[in-house]
């Protein structure tokens, strides 16, 4: 094996090193994207929650007679908020839609409260943020699908582990809490 | 997203900033050309050639620098597009938001057009200095699912960096529309002084001949690259806009009323046309499948859509994992 030889040996072994940091930092890249569409679902989430104080500020005159229907959103909201499993969090935030729908169904009998801004906007605002929720899941799924393809497919699949780089659930939809569970990656 | 379609959008990232490149060096070339010869022909000698070499270099340089960096405000001036904030438009700002999470990129500036044409574009840089801009008749003519799909076809072309090549499409076909305009219109005026010397003037007389020609050609062909590039990408954002609303019908639907409404849209005009979702100047529409035409045919893509709805739903991330 002369010089010619060396420089050939040379070149492949700086061509794998090369492949080997493009390939990691793409999947860096791909890693932070996950890790960012998951936060942005919680952004949402919260969201979801701060609305709600607003609503019942602007409201509340209307219910006089029916305070319970508002103690029940406030109850609820606070529920929901508390640090639990999956599962509870999946029941709380059913309990809360269903709070919030009961305030909707009651609205109906006030001609003047159902047609009125606050009510409207926050109608629009609370459908906005449920998409807002669904949309950053599929986007987390998107960015999960991704990763997971690129660690899963050859060559990557030799080194991506030994690089601490591990796939990650997706977010299951379950039944009709589908809006509302969460469930954590890892 | 399927794998097919992520390898296709960043293949389009790609694609558009090698073409952006591409493009802006053409113009730098053909403004260089134009500044050479010009100056050549003008004053009669090399020095002159030097000279217009020169002022075209600092010329194409700051006006391409400038289309880059400013061409989307350049856009929206001239379609009398205002900024809106959330209280000023609530759905239009929700379903901005909403697709601009869906695509996984930064909120882009949301514009108001008033016009009761219905129609909608995308413009800028890239995704960190995008801005969405739709009519409004658009927001009085569709309902919430039909928006979403306009915008998510908008912000499609944002992730795509489509936003990028037309925007300097737009603005340096405008920009060699307006030099070659320039050049010719001065000759009418009997501009330049020109010496008499006997030899030099035959040179000078060939070279103002060429530049006179490409005077005239520089445009015809600058139409003609404005042409060439919307109709595949329409197809495309609308397929990446079911990815992103998974709904297919919303975006159908929004395109067939766009395309019943008969209305043109006063402020768009032929460097801007090549933006909008649907064309804005609708005599054209009849002709669209001829060369002059900037955009795909509507009912064609309405019926890939409907091929969607109806069975050939594309995958989705879930349904892949």
């Amino acid at each position: 094996m002369g010089t010619a030889g060396t420089i050939i040996v040379v070149a492949i072994i700086a061509l794998i090193v090369l492949y080997m940091i493009f390939t990691y930092n793409g999947l860096v890249r791909r890693k932070n994207q996950v890790e960012e569409a998951y936060r942005q679902i919680d952004v949402q989430l919260k969201r979801r929650y701060d609305l709600i104080p607003n609503l019942l500020e602007g409201v509340k005159r209307y219910f006089r007679q029916e305070q319970q229907v508002l103690e029940e959103i406030t109850r609820a909201r606070a529920e929901a908020m508390k640090p639990q499993s999956p599962r509870e969090q999946a029941q709380s935030e059913a309990r809360l839609s269903g709070a919030i729908g009961n305030l909707f169904a009651v609205a109906e009998n006030y001609p003047e409260l159902r047609s009125s801004r606050v009510l409207l906007d926050f109608q629009e605002e609370l459908a906005s943020t449920e998409n807002k929720i669904s949309f950053a899941r599929q986007h987390y799924n998107d960015s999960v699908q991704e990763y997971n393809t690129k660690i899963q497919s050859f060559p990557a699949v030799i080194f991506a582990r030994a690089m601490g780089f591990t796939e990650r659930e997706y977010f299951e939809a379950e039944g009709p809490e589908r809006e509302s569970v969460t469930v954590s990656y890892d | 997203m399927s794998g097919a379609a992520e390898a296709t959008f960043r293949e389009r990232i790609a694609q558009n900033r090698r073409n952006s490149l591409l493009l802006f060096v053409t113009f730098l070339v053909f403004v260089l050309a134009f500044g050479y010869i010009i100056g050549y022909a003008w004053v009669g000698d090399p020095a002159g050639a030097f000279f217009g070499l020169v002022i075209a270099f600092f010329a194409g340089g700051l006006s391409g620098l400038l289309s880059y960096y400013a061409g989307d405000k350049m856009v929206l001036a001239a379609s009398r597009a205002r900024r809106i904030e959330h209280d000023d438009a609530p759905v239009l700002f929700n379903v901005v938001e909403e697709m601009a999470i869906a695509a996984g990129l930064p909120m882009p500036k949301v514009y108001v057009i008033d016009d009761s044409a219905p129609n909608a574009f995308a413009t800028g840089r890239d995704p960190e200095h995008a801005s969405v801009a739709v009519t409004s008749g658009l927001l009085e003519k569709l309902d919430r699912d039909e928006l979403q799909g306009v915008i998510a076809h908008e912000m499609s072309h944002v992730r795509n960096l489509d936003i990028r090549y037309s925007m300097l499409v737009g603005i340096l076909v405008g920009t060699t529309v307006l030099i070659a305009d320039f050049f010719l219109r001065s000759l009418w005026w009997g501009g330049g002084r020109r010496r008499n010397d006997q030899g030099n003037g035959q040179l000078q007389l060939i070279l103002m001949i060429i530049a006179i020609i490409l005077a005239i050609l520089a445009p015809i062909f600058a139409r003609l690259l404005q042409l060439s590039i919307s109709r595949q990408r329409e197809y495309l954002a609308d397929a990446s806009a079911v990815e992103l609303t998974r709904n297919p019908k919303g975006l159908a639907d929004a395109l067939e009323k766009i395309a019943k409404d008969q209305e043109p849209l006063e402020v768009a005009n032929r460097a801007t046309a090549h933006l909008y979702i649907v064309n804005p100047i609708k005599r054209f529409e009849k002709h669209s499948r001829s060369l002059f035409s900037t955009h795909p045919p509507i009912e064609e893509r309405i019926r890939i859509l409907r091929a969607m709805e109806t069975g050939g739903v594309p995958q989705t991330g879930r349904d892949a994992g």
